[in-house]
């Protein structure tokens, strides 16, 4: 069963894009890796369980939904 | 360089060996005076089995080498009967601080519960270990040091090992019923067996450099990343005996270890972290790289590898020196069974998947830590920075800071040698079949005593007792194994001890409640242990049978009951 809430549970999508293209706008190479790399952590965080995470690493990977 | 410590001379005597007519067979000959090797042999002897240590130099450890020693090595040092002096002479630590730039990130305690014999890591220098291991191994009639012996070559066969030896006196010829192979990461044994080494080399260098000074800094483990003294590295500092204190400092892949090694190189890189005008000596220097590796077996026939000689590790975690003081531990028990015959060769099995397993958790995690200190790739440093950018405000972020996870003894939680719990007795805690036995405080005739010591070399009974009735039939029973058993008492009060006692049973009292407590006993609750002091089996009440079944499991033999089942 899968633990990953892939449902859109976004309460404002279109602004949440626009937010995150809007931080990344103007940022170098390295930059956007630190910045990447911040949220992230921050997000997988909230997320909190490993094989939840893990199944998200799955499907970034361009793997199958578990 | 200057030198706190001055190197034994050990010497090279001729052994009988060299002069008997015919080939001289030994039970068990150890390869290496390392500190597995020489454990291996101080264990074996104390449980009354011959030895034969052969080691082609005839000193100690050449620098500080392995320094970090834990908990449960200490443990069995102690069941060895030497760790007093390494205590003693060592410095004693339970915390660490890494910082990142110069702000501290991250802080642990290794040992944040008090009621324990020893200490969670000390501190101390490899040379002074293997001397007090040597002097222990010389006061036993058992053991047979011999130095200057280097062996040329190993023929393995049915039932034992032919080994070529060379002294300054020539080439003799001897034999063993079973080889220890304890010569080392760079085994000559392995090399001579042409066994493969597996796994990975880490692309960095580390300058390592042992100071003495008159150090402000505490007895804890700093580590640092990227700090101002040293930009886009890592760096280490931890206290020693005799104000030696061990710096590492990595170097980064392209750095040329000739030159890395030159005091003109090195003594700048030193006073940029300790200060200008800091006064200090330098005692040793060496250049290293990391390799987590190890071989797909630890049992060939009769050859037997421990520690580096059968794995090795990066160093973040101080996970070689003690992993392979658990292989020595592991080994030494049933090889000792299987000498005298109560035990199948096959019990020997049982430490090559135990340490095996063992080996992979400690690869897991020395690579995991390596990995963090040496990112790959430039998303992995990316990720390894902001680890540490965010640790320094959030919580969350501190548990991801991995400069090295330190050395835990294995739980063998799917050993084939443990008794599973019974269906319906629960059981809390970490004292599960196949963990190792934690230590608590007791008293022994009154006075404080500690539960490992009470331990001993043999398999342990030790029965949570009420009233010695109960502990005599757990003693008629240990009478009756062909195994050798002793039985513990664990009394909830000084009344039900003296009764043990007085009934001639071993019976420590549990004044503080702790062993109950960290074994989540109830009266009348029965855990055999290993001698290793790993957790064997454990049952709410005594059933004879039940404790047959494990006690032949548990030395490789087939449970009776399985056996009448099949």
């Amino acid at each position: 069963m899968s633990r990953l809430d892939l449902s859109p549970r976004l309460t404002a999508p279109d602004a949440f894009l626009a937010a995150l293209t809007e931080r990344l706008r103007g940022l170098d190479e390295a930059e956007t890796r630190a910045f990447s790399a911040r949220l992230i952590l921050l997000l997988a965080n909230q997320v909190g369980d490993q094989a939840a995470l893990e199944e998200a690493l799955e499907i970034a990977a361009g793997g199958q939904e578990a | 360089m200057h030198s706190t410590y001055a190197y034994p001379r050990f010497g090279y005597r001729r052994s009988p060996d060299q002069d008997a007519p015919e080939r001289a067979r030994h039970p068990v000959v150890i390869v290496g005076a390392g500190p597995v090797g020489l454990s291996t042999a101080i264990d074996l002897a104390l449980q009354g089995v011959r030895v034969v240590v052969l080691d082609e130099d005839d000193t100690v450890s050449i620098g500080s080498r392995a320094v970090c020693y834990a908990k449960r090595s200490l443990d069995i040092w102690d069941r060895l009967g030497v760790a007093a002096p390494m205590v003693a002479k060592g410095v004693g630590w339970q915390h660490g601080k890494v910082f990142h730039h110069d702000h501290l990130v991250y802080e642990f305690n290794l040992l944040p519960e008090s009621g324990h014999k020893m200490p969670a890591f000390i501190n101390l220098q490899q040379y002074y270990l293997e001397d007090y291991l040597v002097q222990r191994a010389r006061g036993l009639p058992n053991i047979e040091l011999r130095w200057k012996h280097k062996v040329l070559g190993v023929a393995p066969a049915e039932d034992g090992v032919t080994l070529q030896v060379e002294t300054p006196d020539g080439v003799h010829a001897l034999e063993a019923e079973w080889l220890v192979a304890a010569d080392g990461a760079r085994s000559a044994i392995r090399r001579q067996l042409g066994l493969e080494f597996k796994g990975q080399v880490f692309r960095d260098r580390f300058l390592i450099a042992d100071v003495v000074m008159q150090g402000d800094f505490p007895a804890e483990r700093w580590f640092w990343f990227d700090p101002p003294f040293h930009r886009e590295q890592s760096a280490l500092l931890h206290k020693q005996s005799d104000n030696v204190w061990r710096i590492d400092l990595q170097l980064g892949w392209d750095a040329d270890p000739e030159e890395e090694q030159k005091p003109e190189r090195v003594i700048p890189r030193l006073k940029a972290m300790l200060g200008e005008d800091k006064p200090f000596e330098l005692e040793w220097v060496s250049i290293y790289t990391f390799q987590c590796r190890r071989l797909d077996r630890f049992v060939h026939g009769r050859v037997l590898f421990v520690g580096d000689a059968a794995h090795q590790v990066s160093p973040f975690g101080a996970r070689g020196a003690n992993s392979g003081l658990q292989d020595a531990e592991n080994l030494a028990w049933k090889l000792r069974l299987v000498l005298d015959g109560l035990a199948p060769a096959g019990l020997l099995e049982s430490y090559d998947a135990e340490r095996v397993l063992a080996a992979d958790e400690n690869i897991l995690n020395s690579t995991r830590s390596t990995d963090f200190i040496t990112p790959k790739t430039p998303m992995a440093r990316a990720l390894r920075d902001a680890v540490l950018d965010l640790a320094r405000d959030h919580a969350f972020a501190r548990p991801l800071v991995n400069s090295g996870r330190l050395s835990m003894p294995s739980t063998y939680a799917d050993s084939a040698l443990n008794t599973p719990d019974a269906a319906g007795e629960d059981f809390a805690g970490a004292m599960v079949p196949g963990a190792p036995c934690t230590d608590a405080p007791v008293l022994k005739e009154g006075r404080p005593a500690w539960l490992l010591e009470q331990l001993g070399f043999d398999f342990t009974a030790m029965l949570f007792a009420e009233t010695p009735a109960q502990a005599q039939a757990v003693a008629a029973w240990a009478a009756r194994q062909a195994i050798p058993v002793r039985v513990l008492a664990v009394a909830p009060d000084a009344a039900t001890a003296a009764a043990c006692a007085a009934a001639g049973l071993p019976a420590v009292e549990d004044h503080g409640g702790l062993v109950a407590r960290r074994y989540d006993a109830r009266p009348g609750t029965l855990h055999l242990i290993r001698p290793d002091q790993h957790v064997a089996a454990r049952r709410r009440r005594f059933d004879p049978a039940a404790f047959d079944d494990a006690l032949a499991r548990a030395t490789g033999r087939a449970p009776a009951a399985l056996e009448h089942a099949a």
